[in-house]
């Protein structure tokens, strides 16, 4: 069904990861992607992949629940792999019929798995242990000093957050209209792609129109809370750094020196 | 014709440890020519029993019979099924979509595959058969009012020719006007053109004045199925589901209590009038 | 003085064909003048189109008037620097409990009015509280809205407006989307308003039992105040409400009926127990 998509994989649980700033969280993650692509040999991949430990870890996130997620990303993973895998020209291993496989290929697509997996698994941890919502608000401080160049960083989040509350509803709502002209005979599931195509108006209009009706019901109750912008709001949940925090962002930054330093190449 | 339902149970999540039952076991009857009110709190699992009607949900087990055919059979045609039992959503005019409102009511009969002509001629009996008046038929529909845009969603599924019709709150955020006008449209409906109807409500009041026999759901269950004046006997479990009874059965109730002896199993006005008389006059 | 005063409030909107051309003026409200006092609770009624929303749209400076003039605690809407205070006096709350709730938690949406106040953080949370707790949902302060029935998200919507501390909250057909449990939750909690807060409350409906407990009805039609008194003076009217193609309670409609038939009954009889003990008297 429609309605069970939960949007943004929250993991309800307390853990230290999800006590942190979710501005930690997100410029760890941006750290973490640095890393990983600084490391160039086996050291700098296991100091890459000890922080990732410790991070799954310490989130209390169960590890089958973060695999999970990533079924979708396996398809990608695959084709990165055989390409690689294929592609890459240098010293033959194996060669049968027209394929070579090289050396340089196997280590290209062994890397890139890896690098692929980190990758997600890391900011897996991000989305999993942050709310959609803080992760709004850490982002809009994050980039707060782009208002200065006039970029509307407030507005851009404080559409982020109304499109989170209202993507539920909206599914629910396709779910309805489109039972509605199911029981008037309507077939979403037959014909070529034109025909489908042609299908999803009686769907399409109402949803539509429904959207642009609650915009602005919304936005006479944003009104009349005396919503204006950002001038003059406080906060109820205002973001500050903890000890934690600051900790955190010592271990990561410990962790991209490492990596940078035992990660290079000469130390194969 | 008639919609059979035998142990008729639908649960969501059936693989997961979120797993609920909408439908328990619920096995009833309707035959040809009745006119049914569905009574039940917001998640009593009435909406999900209406979408069985026609199919567009199945049972997870027990069976659904139209005309004495299992519906969940592979080979039955929900198609057809949707056709003879016509299902009005809640706020069905959220449902329009065509720029007028002729082709909006034409939606219905051209996804049967009927001709031209006869897809034409079907909605324009629909429309006239709701009340919508031929100068407002090549008009957009968005531009109406509450009850007016109701009427061409109900003539949309009248379109099709159901022989029955179930309408799931078709009085909903309509005023007192909008919703005599629809429950008396309704009315007609089974009384003139012979339609069974189901209509789900959770206002007592318009179903004790309609409805021949009612049926309540709670929590997935089907907990009564009987004539309106046998159902409100029931006071006290009706007020423990969050289902008020209609006001004048109140009414009665408290004579009762003050020592009357009148019947306490009267529904609507009239009878009440009529019986408040009786014991005054004695 | 009065809370909320207007003076032949008037409102005109042009009505426009696919094309843009005007077809005509509607006159959704006709010269109104309301006087509210501090601690009412006033009930607005009429069907769809009667104007009632329009109206009520001008006591939260949402809309202006064409002709007349509005006060709320004294400032004009018309003045263009008091529209935030205008809005913070007095509150509402719409019919759709779905789009009004901008929090993805519940406790967040409360907390929305009086950030956009400028409300310092520890206070906000004390309002969140004591707001809450007052429509009795603190317990669910950390649901998501979405999970909720329609009764509770009018709840929260109006836990959301008293945050704001306002002196008056207008609902708007709050109960219009309603089942007759969520309907009963909405207007208990704006009971309780009224009675334990000695909020000022104005509420738009078209059901008649909701306004049973109102110190003033007002019944509106095409843009004018048609009807006004106590609900009893106003019930007890029952031809003249029909005419309006208007509900009247089933228990006065009954007893209506019943003095028609040659009981000795009252006018305006508003609850089961008046009308038992209305036959009672007449034995």
């Amino acid at each position: 069904m429609l309605r069970d998509i939960t949007l943004g994989q929250y993991y309800q649980t307390d853990s230290l990861i999800h006590r942190l700033d979710p501005r930690t969280k997100i410029s760890g993650t941006f750290f973490f992607i640095v890393t990983i692509f600084m490391a160039k040999n086996v050291l700098g991949y296991a100091i890459a992949a000890a922080f990732l430990v410790m991070c799954i870890k310490l989130s209390k996130v169960p590890f089958k629940y973060m695999v999970r997620g990533m079924k979708a990303i396996l398809l990608l993973l695959l084709i990165t792999v055989v390409f690689n895998l294929l592609m890459t020209p240098g010293e033959v291993m194996w060669s049968f019929w027209k394929i070579n496989i090289t050396k340089e290929g196997l280590e290209n697509a062994v890397k890139m798995a890896l690098r692929l997996t980190f990758l997600i698994l890391g900011s897996g941890i991000m989305t999993l242990t942050t709310t959609p919502n803080s992760l709004t608000d850490g982002l809009e401080k994050l980039l707060g000093p782009l208002k200065k160049i006039r970029v509307p960083v407030h507005e851009i989040a404080m559409m982020m957050s109304i499109a989170l509350r209202f993507i539920p509803i909206l599914i629910e709502e396709t779910d309805k209209i489109m039972k509605a002209q199911m029981a008037r005979g309507a077939d979403f599931d037959s014909g070529n792609i034109f025909k489908r195509a042609k299908a999803l108006i009686p769907l399409l209009v109402p949803l539509i129109i429904s959207a642009f009706r609650r915009a602005g019901d919304l936005a006479m109750a944003m009104e009349a809370r005396c919503y204006r912008g950002d001038v003059g709001r406080t906060r109820m949940k205002p973001l500050h750094y903890e000890k934690r925090d600051y900790i955190a962002y010592l271990v990561m930054i410990l962790t991209l020196v490492m990596c940078i330093v035992f990660g290079r190449k000469i130390w194969w | 014709m008639s919609i059979i339902f035998n142990h008729v149970c639908h649960s969501y999540d059936t693989d997961t440890q979120l797993k609920t039952d909408a439908l328990k076991d619920v096995s009833f009857k309707i035959d040809d020519g009745e006119f049914v009110g569905l009574i039940g709190h917001t998640g009593s699992g009435k909406s999900t029993l209406v979408q069985h009607m026609n199919g567009l949900m199945l049972p997870t087990s027990g069976e659904v019979y139209f005309d004495g055919k299992d519906i969940s059979d592979k080979e039955y045609s929900l198609k057809e099924l949707r056709s003879n039992v016509g299902l009005v959503f809640q706020y069905p005019e959220h449902q329009l979509f065509e720029a007028t409102v002729f082709e909006d009511v034409c939606f219905g009969p051209k996804n049967l595959g009927l001709e031209k002509k006869e897809v034409e001629l079907r909605a324009f009996q629909a429309l006239k058969l709701v009340g919508m008046k031929e100068e407002l038929f090549y008009q957009s529909p968005f531009d109406m009012s509450g009850g007016q845009k109701r009427r061409v969603a109900i003539a949309g599924v009248l379109a099709m020719k159901p022989r029955v019709l179930v309408l799931d709150e078709p009085t909903a955020g309509l005023d007192p006007k909008g919703r005599d006008e629809i429950l008396e449209l309704i009315k007609k409906l089974h009384d003139e053109e012979k339609i069974t109807i189901v209509l789900v409500s959770h206002s007592m009041d318009d179903v004790a004045n309609y409805a021949q026999r009612i049926l309540v759901m709670n929590k997935g269950e089907l907990i009564f199925d009987d004539t309106p004046k046998n159902v409100f006997k029931h006071v006290n479990e009706l007020e423990q589901m969050g289902l008020a009874i209609p006001q004048v059965t109140y009414v009665m109730h408290a004579l009762s209590e003050a020592g009357y002896d009148v019947s306490t199993d009267i529904s609507t006005l009239p009878e009440a009038v009529t019986e408040i008389l009786r014991i005054k006059n004695r | 003085m009065s809370l909320i005063k207007s003076e032949k409030l008037t409102f005109e909107y042009i009505r426009r064909d696919e094309e843009g051309n005007v077809e005509g003026i509607t006159r959704a409200v006709d010269e109104v003048d309301l006087d509210i006092q501090q601690g009412q609770f006033i009930a607005i009624l009429g069907h769809n189109g009667s104007g009632k929303s329009t109206l009520a749209k001008h006591i939260n400076a949402i809309l202006y008037p064409t002709e007349g003039s509005v006060w709320v605690d004294g400032m004009n809407t018309r003045e263009e620097k008091k529209v935030w205070d205008i809005r913070q006096t007095a509150g509402m709350v719409f019919q759709n409990p779905d789009n009004q709730i901008i929090g993805q938690v519940v406790e967040e949406d409360v907390g929305f009015g009086p950030e956009n106040l400028g409300v310092p953080t520890n206070e906000i949370w004390s309002r969140v509280e004591e707001s809450l707790k007052t429509v009795g949902m603190w317990e669910y302060r950390k649901h998501s809205p979405n999970k909720l029935s329609g009764g509770q998200k009018q709840r929260v919507s109006i836990a959301g407006v008293i945050a704001m501390h306002p002196k008056c909250i207008v609902l708007d057909e709050p109960t219009a989307m309603l089942d007759p449990s969520g309907r009963y939750e909405v207007i208990r909690a704006a009971r309780a308003l009224n009675d334990v807060e000695k909020m000022t409350v104005i509420l738009i409906t078209h059901y008649m039992e909701e306004v049973i407990f109102a110190d003033r009805v007002l019944v509106m039609d095409s843009g004018k105040v048609v009807m006004q008194g106590t609900p009893r003076e106003v019930f007890s009217q029952v031809e003249k409400l029909k005419e309006l193609r208007l509900d009247v309670p089933q228990v006065t409609l009954l007893a209506y009926e019943l003095k028609k038939k040659g009981l000795n009954i009252p006018d305006g009889i508003l609850t089961t127990k008046e009308l038992v003990n209305a036959i009672n008297n007449c034995r």
